[in-house]
């Protein structure tokens, strides 16, 4: 089977969605929600715990089947889209899931090579000098390629799967929690990568997080998702909005802490 | 009730005494109000007696020692009285427990954490039958569709093997489910042999002096037809069929599969097709290798039971067996294959992400194959006995 070409649309909205409900049997996560997402901007998405924001990124990426509502990534519908259609999309993206979800028994450098050896013509010895570019691109060490994802650390580990998401060198970037669990530090370190690559390879991210300071750091607009709805602006704008969570979550204590140091 | 001596020791023990002053109850406790205490202090502090009380006093400035076990019992005095409508009028702690007494006592009393117990009785049992028999159909609604969907994803790798089927992952199944099985595979089925010929020439004993001889097409057309096949492939569900629940169970908990789908990768080939066809290639050598090891088993049986030599034995062997007793037996091990590879797949790509779930469903796995093997291989016995075959 051939690669599935990529179509070549340059929307200045790289995901549209309206209308989307999600559901599990009663519950309602999302009420009809809209959203869009600009080229070249790094979105936070935030909300409390059971929000729906990893539902929200799950559903765009087709881990997570709406009850109804539209989802246009790089102009292309995705419900009931055809899976050649699918692997077309899949390729301009890339997807960090939390902890990295590396395959276990694969060492980081053949984990990235996973998606280089099923789309691309490479030989064995461009895939391993891609998969050094990729480990420096991310802030890794060439020798923590030949190791196993149990032998790297929490940081290593988000970093590699992050390598791993940025193999095809896709357009966009989804992020699901990434800085969760990691200590202020390489916290940091990490959201200067973000802005780092979406700098220097030009990436749009989608970002699902509970960290202010990422939101501060990287973020250059922020998607709340409160009462099964969203509100979509920049940190300026939302924090004058009305609504207990959202002022809550930025005024509170820490809120205050971390927007006053920007 | 016996109470267990605590193993934690304080320095010094609680302590409570009851007072009264006038119209007023006052309560004073004293020592270590600690969580080690609070079991036998949990006694003491119900039923405060509060009889012709217009009031009440809680005094705890001699207590050394507190937490937070200690300060709900207090609390839970004051409440108690308090809704016997004697009035708490001072509660008294050492200032250095302020902020304990503001954590526990918040917006008021707790209501306790009841568990109540599942329901039972004679609607609930029904109602629980009711609930898994519409679970049972499900799950075989389910199955139905994910057999489809094996099966074509399958025709479409054989017909045309392209990068999608990765064959060292084919080969890497067929030698992990195969070639590392055959030892076991071989030991049991040797022992099978050994133990239907003794049993059975001792039945056939009884029968008739002489008769013995026919143990050698009892031991045939059994381990050809029938045992041969199911043995072993009880023996492959049990193996192999765990493995790919829990392998794949485990995937799934670690966010693994998401990522290949993420990447583009056609998870159902890379995973199932080549568990599912690198079993149906390795059974029926699996199965080749237990009828030929049964087989000798029984020869060894006849020898040093019956005294019934080799020659004896191959003779009598060829009159009473023919391909057609091999082949049926054959004939049914890529089906069985199907169907371990088939239910230990969809079973762990069931798995919810908890440890408990991978346990369940690598069970549920097991019995499941091995039932589905036992039900079609009488399936085949009715169609086979219709065929005339």
């Amino acid at each position: 089977m051939s690669a599935p070409q990529k179509p070549n649309t340059k929307d200045d909205v790289v995901i549209r969605i309206r209308g989307l409900v999600n559901a599990f049997g009663d519950r309602i996560i999302h009420d009809h929600i809209d959203l869009d997402v600009m080229r070249g901007e790094v979105l936070g998405v935030v909300g409390g715990s059971g929000a729906g924001k990893s539902v929200l990124l799950r559903s765009i990426v087709g881990l997570n089947h709406p009850r109804s509502g539209s989802i246009k990534v790089f102009g292309q519908e995705t419900a009931g889209i055809d899976a050649e259609d699918m692997r077309g999309l899949q390729l301009r993206w890339g997807v960090l899931f939390q902890d990295g979800a590396l395959f276990s028994s694969q060492t980081v450098a053949e984990n990235i090579q996973v998606p280089l050896r099923r789309w691309t013509d490479m030989s064995q010895g461009l895939m391993d000098e891609i998969a050094a570019v990729k480990l420096a691109l991310v802030g890794l060490p060439k020798e923590a390629g030949t190791l196993l994802p149990s032998e790297l650390s929490g940081g290593m580990r988000k970093r590699a799967g992050l390598a791993r998401a940025l193999a095809l060198d896709p357009e966009l970037l989804f992020l699901d929690e990434p800085t969760s669990g990691l200590d202020p530090i390489a916290a940091a370190m990490f959201d200067q990568l973000v802005n780092d690559l979406k700098a220097s390879l030009g990436l749009t991210v989608f970002m699902v997080t509970h960290d202010l300071d990422s939101l501060r750091d990287a973020a250059d607009r922020v998607a709340v998702l409160v009462n099964r709805k969203i509100k979509t602006g920049t940190i300026a704008e939302l924090v004058h909005d009305p609504d207990p969570w959202i002022q809550e979550y930025f005024s509170g204590v820490r809120g205050r802490a971390a927007l006053s140091s920007a | 009730m016996r109470n267990v001596a605590p193993t934690i020791r304080v320095d010094t023990p609680a302590t409570l005494r009851t007072e009264r002053r006038g119209n007023a109850v006052r309560i004073v406790a004293a020592g270590d109000w600690l969580t080690s205490e609070a079991g036998r202090l949990d006694k003491e502090t119900r039923n405060i007696p509060t009889t012709g009380a217009g009031e009440a006093e809680i005094d705890g400035s001699g207590i050394t020692n507190l937490d937070s076990a200690g300060m709900w019992l207090l609390l839970r005095m004051k409440y108690a009285l308090e809704a016997k409508r004697v009035p708490v009028k001072s509660f008294v702690i050492p200032e250095h427990f302020t902020s304990l007494l503001s954590a526990v006592e918040r917006d008021g009393p707790v209501e306790p954490v009841v568990i109540t117990p599942p329901p039972h009785g004679l609607t609930h049992f029904l109602e629980r039958t009711g609930r898994g028999a519409f679970g049972a159909l499900h799950q075989g609604y389910a199955m139905v569709g994910f057999l489809g969907r094996v099966t074509v994803e399958t025709l479409e790798a054989l017909l045309e093997p392209g990068k999608e089927l990765p064959l060292p992952g084919l080969v890497h199944q067929i030698e992990e489910t195969g070639l590392t099985a055959l030892p076991i595979v071989g030991l049991l089925a040797f022992l099978i042999g050994v133990v239907i010929t003794y049993q059975g020439a001792d039945q056939l004993g009884k029968i008739a002096a002489g008769a013995e001889i026919y143990t050698i097409d009892l031991l045939g057309v059994s381990i050809l037809r029938e045992l041969g096949v199911l043995i072993t492939a009880i023996i492959v569900a049990g193996r192999s069929g765990s493995a790919f629940t829990a392998q794949i169970g485990t995937m799934r908990v670690n966010e693994e599969i998401d990522a290949m789908q993420t990447l583009g990768l056609n998870t159902t080939e890379l995973l199932v097709v080549t568990r599912v066809l690198g079993l149906v290639i390795a059974l029926p050598f699996l199965v080749l290798f237990a009828d030929v090891v049964g087989i000798i088993g029984g020869m060894m049986m006849c020898y040093l039971d019956l005294h019934i030599t080799i020659p004896v034995f191959i003779r009598e062997f060829r009159h009473s067996v023919s391909l057609n007793t091999f082949l049926v037996g054959m004939i049914k091990a890529p089906v069985f294959a199907f169907i371990i590879g088939l239910v230990g797949c969809f079973e762990g790509l069931r798995v919810e992400r908890n440890a408990a779930s991978v346990g369940l469903l690598t069970t549920r796995s097991v019995v499941e194959s091995i039932f589905l093997v036992i039900v079609f291989d009488a399936g085949f016995s009715i169609l086979f006995s219709k065929l005339g075959i």
